[in-house]
């Protein structure tokens, strides 16, 4: 048996191009044939969501907002290597680095941090490749479970650290588990 | 008694157009509702409860909308086309009888504009008439789509036009009148028209179909090929009553429908209603039922928009003029042999 | 009230008349056209007959004229692209008009109206019923007549579009 006799999904029809006679010409049957698998779908269950009410559950490993992870401490693990903007194939990430100043331990983790951390959600592709990049454990896709929402101005796509560190519930949340 | 009638015939007048408007606006939002449901999908729901309000919303959306003149040489006739093609939309419904009569205050009211007795030929006078709205405003929009639009709307209905005609000669050798009231107390229980003329049935309802130039006969809108068809130009509220002559045509053409062919406000046990609860609460009801009717026609138009594709266009007039306008002289000779016969 | 109408009928008739000799565009005259078998159409509802008014508006506006405008629109006709015409044609048009005026205007002074005034009796005159039974009795033969003249012309109208085909397919043969 070749490939092409057999039906791999079970729903192959063979296509006939014989000339229509008289009651098949007239459309009728088959026209109400049509409308009955149309008035079937009237009755079925409706795939659509109310989204900001309901929200589809997502996947543990779904890649979304960006998160600056803090670690058990509440400290920005960051500490602005650059490799994340070096590894991003659509150059989203732009970074400038700081020095901790004394009395600011309970801040940053390292000696160094990114004072200015943005990523153009217009370029990023969601791709993971910083994740990857990171030496730190300092950026995650997949934590964050947040959607990158659409905006009517491109400087709203830009988004900074306000946005992006993990917030403070779930820091503290963070220290109380560990 | 003379003022009398005048206020009489015009309170019907008045809520005959209000109702038209009123079901031409709800049948914008069913449309939607209806082919959101064909495809598994909710629909406009975020207007009022369950997206009640969403026509208002669309309406004034229409409204607050840029008015855009295009380069045209004839202004005049590009703003009068959509008032056309509204007003012959909302014509129409004088002559239908909505409910046989209500006895208001010792006085007989008549649920009819007006009962004239040549009432199915204006029917088909103004249907023939409405084309001239998409005409002048096609050409009027110094478009060329416009202009194909509304060669096309009108080679169909003209077309169309015939068969039509033709379908409903058996229908008038069959009841003797056109006058749609006649028509409509003729089919008083389940002597509906229908059970008797099945084939003119259907000829009249796929004629209907071209008429108000719904799918699968909107081959004037046919965005794949003519953008936005005839009125592609216009914009704002007088894009809106395009869209709206649109409905109110198929609001009428269903009431048309079911007065013609579906025992227009009758149904089983009427006189009986009328002898032991009372007239008026028969003949309420026999409105209700009509509108009941009207319903389903409205919904059958829309659940067929939304199951069968479009018409090419020569496929259209094969469908016109070598079958449907044979089918009907055929359905003409065999009523009137049955009426010869059982005469 | 019914003489108003009339003059008001009359009017639009008679201006929408000349507008459709005079106007340049010939979309224009067309409209002005259906205007005026509008108006026609109102006449006869004064003349209480309805069911020729209704018909009039089914025949004229509703298919001649459209079938009238889709050809004018098609054609793509403008004020500017009008051929000049020679003198002789106006010349000989204003003349025969002339000549055919002068016989209506004749022919209309010998007659002599048959109803001095309209009154209306409540006979019915014009319901469907009456004119079928008319048509039908009386004038069986002349309507008739008409049926073959429509069945005529609309042979001749085949005629003339099957005639393309035939000279295309004799030229591909040879």
């Amino acid at each position: 048996m070749s490939l092409d006799t057999v039906s791999l999904s079970g729903r192959k029809k063979e296509v006939v191009n014989n000339k229509m006679n008289f009651w098949e010409s007239l459309y009728l049957i088959a026209i109400a044939k049509g409308l009955w698998i149309t008035l079937g779908h009237l009755f079925t269950r409706k795939v659509t969501i109310k989204y900001p009410e309901q929200v589809r559950p997502v996947s543990p490993i779904y890649r979304g907002q960006h998160l600056l992870k803090r670690d058990e401490q509440g400290r920005e693990n960051c500490t602005a290597c650059g490799l994340c903007a070096l590894s991003c194939p659509a150059e989203a990430i732009t970074m400038k680095a700081a020095e901790r100043k004394p009395g600011e331990e309970h801040l940053y983790r390292e000696e160094k941090y990114a004072e200015i951390y943005e990523i153009n959600m217009l370029r990023c592709i969601f791709c993971g490749l910083c994740e990857e990049a990171c030496p730190k454990d300092a950026i995650y896709l997949t934590l964050s479970k947040k959607f990158v929402k659409a905006a009517s101005d491109r400087e709203d796509f830009i988004y900074g650290k306000d946005r992006l560190v993990m917030p403070l519930e779930m820091a503290i949340a963070n220290t109380k588990t560990n | 008694m003379d003022q009398a009638i005048i206020i009489e015939k015009g309170i019907v007048i008045v809520a005959v157009f209000a109702i038209t408007m009123l079901m031409a606006m709800y049948a914008t939002l069913a449309e939607r509702k209806i082919a959101a449901w064909l495809q598994d999908r909710i629909g406009p729901n975020r207007a009022g409860f369950g997206g009640i309000l969403q026509p208002l919303a669309d309406g004034l959306k229409l409204f607050s909308k840029e008015e855009f003149m295009p380069d045209t040489p004839n202004k005049f006739l590009f703003l009068v086309g959509p008032a056309i093609s509204m007003s012959m939309a909302l014509m129409t419904s004088a002559v239908i009888p909505w409910g046989d009569k209500l006895i208001v205050g010792g006085r007989e009211v008549i649920l009819q504009a007006t009962d004239i007795n040549a009432a199915l030929l204006y029917v088909f006078a103004v249907l023939s008439v409405g084309v001239y709205g998409i005409m002048i405003g096609g050409w009027a929009s110094n478009n060329k789509y416009s202009l194909m639009s509304a060669m096309r709307a009108a080679s169909q209905m003209i077309s169309y036009e015939v068969a039509m005609g033709l379908s409903v000669i058996a229908l008038i050798m069959m009841s003797g009148t056109l006058s749609l009231k006649e028509i409509a107390l003729q089919q008083q229980g389940m002597n509906w028209n229908v059970f008797y003329q099945p084939l003119g049935f259907i000829i009249f309802l796929v004629c209907s179909f071209a008429e108000t130039n719904r799918t699968p006969f909107d081959l004037a809108e046919c965005e794949a090929e003519l953008i936005g068809g005839y009125h592609t130009e216009y914009s704002s509220m007088r894009m809106g009553f395009y869209l709206f002559a649109e409905y109110a045509s198929m609001f009428i053409s269903s009431a048309i429908l079911a007065v013609l062919y579906f025992g227009a406000y009758n149904y089983p046990g009427m006189e009986w209603m009328a002898q032991n609860v009372g007239v008026n609460v028969a003949n309420g009801i026999g409105i209700g039922v009509l509108f009941l009717k009207i319903f389903f026609f409205i919904f059958f138009y829309m659940w067929v928009r939304w199951t069968i594709p479009r018409f090419r266009y020569d496929q259209l007039m094969h469908l016109g003029w070598k079958i449907l306008i044979p089918l009907a002289i055929v359905n003409i000779i065999i009523t009137g042999v049955v009426i010869l016969l059982f005469q | 009230m019914g003489e108003i109408i009339f003059y008001f009928l009359a009017a639009i008739t008679l201006g929408t008349a000349f507008l459709t000799v005079l106007s340049r565009n010939p979309i224009h005259s067309a409209i002005y056209l259906v205007i005026c078998f509008f108006s026609i159409a109102g006449h006869y509802l004064l003349l209480n007959a309805q069911f020729l008014a209704i018909v009039h508006i089914i025949v004229y506006s509703g298919a001649i004229m459209i079938l009238m405008l889709f050809t004018i629109m098609l054609m793509n006709l403008h004020a500017n692209l009008e051929k000049y015409k020679p003198t002789m044609i106006n010349l000989g048009a204003t003349v025969g008009f002339c000549l055919l005026g002068l016989i209506l205007i004749s022919g209309l002074m010998h007659t002599k109206p048959v109803v001095e005034s309209y009154y209306y009796g409540g006979e019915d005159f014009q319901s469907i019923n009456v004119l079928g039974q008319v048509l039908m009795n009386d004038y069986v033969v002349p309507f008739e007549f008409v049926s073959v003249l429509l069945l005529v012309a609309m042979i001749g109208a085949v005629l003339i579009s099957k005639k393309d085909t035939v000279k295309k397919d004799t030229i591909k043969k040879a």
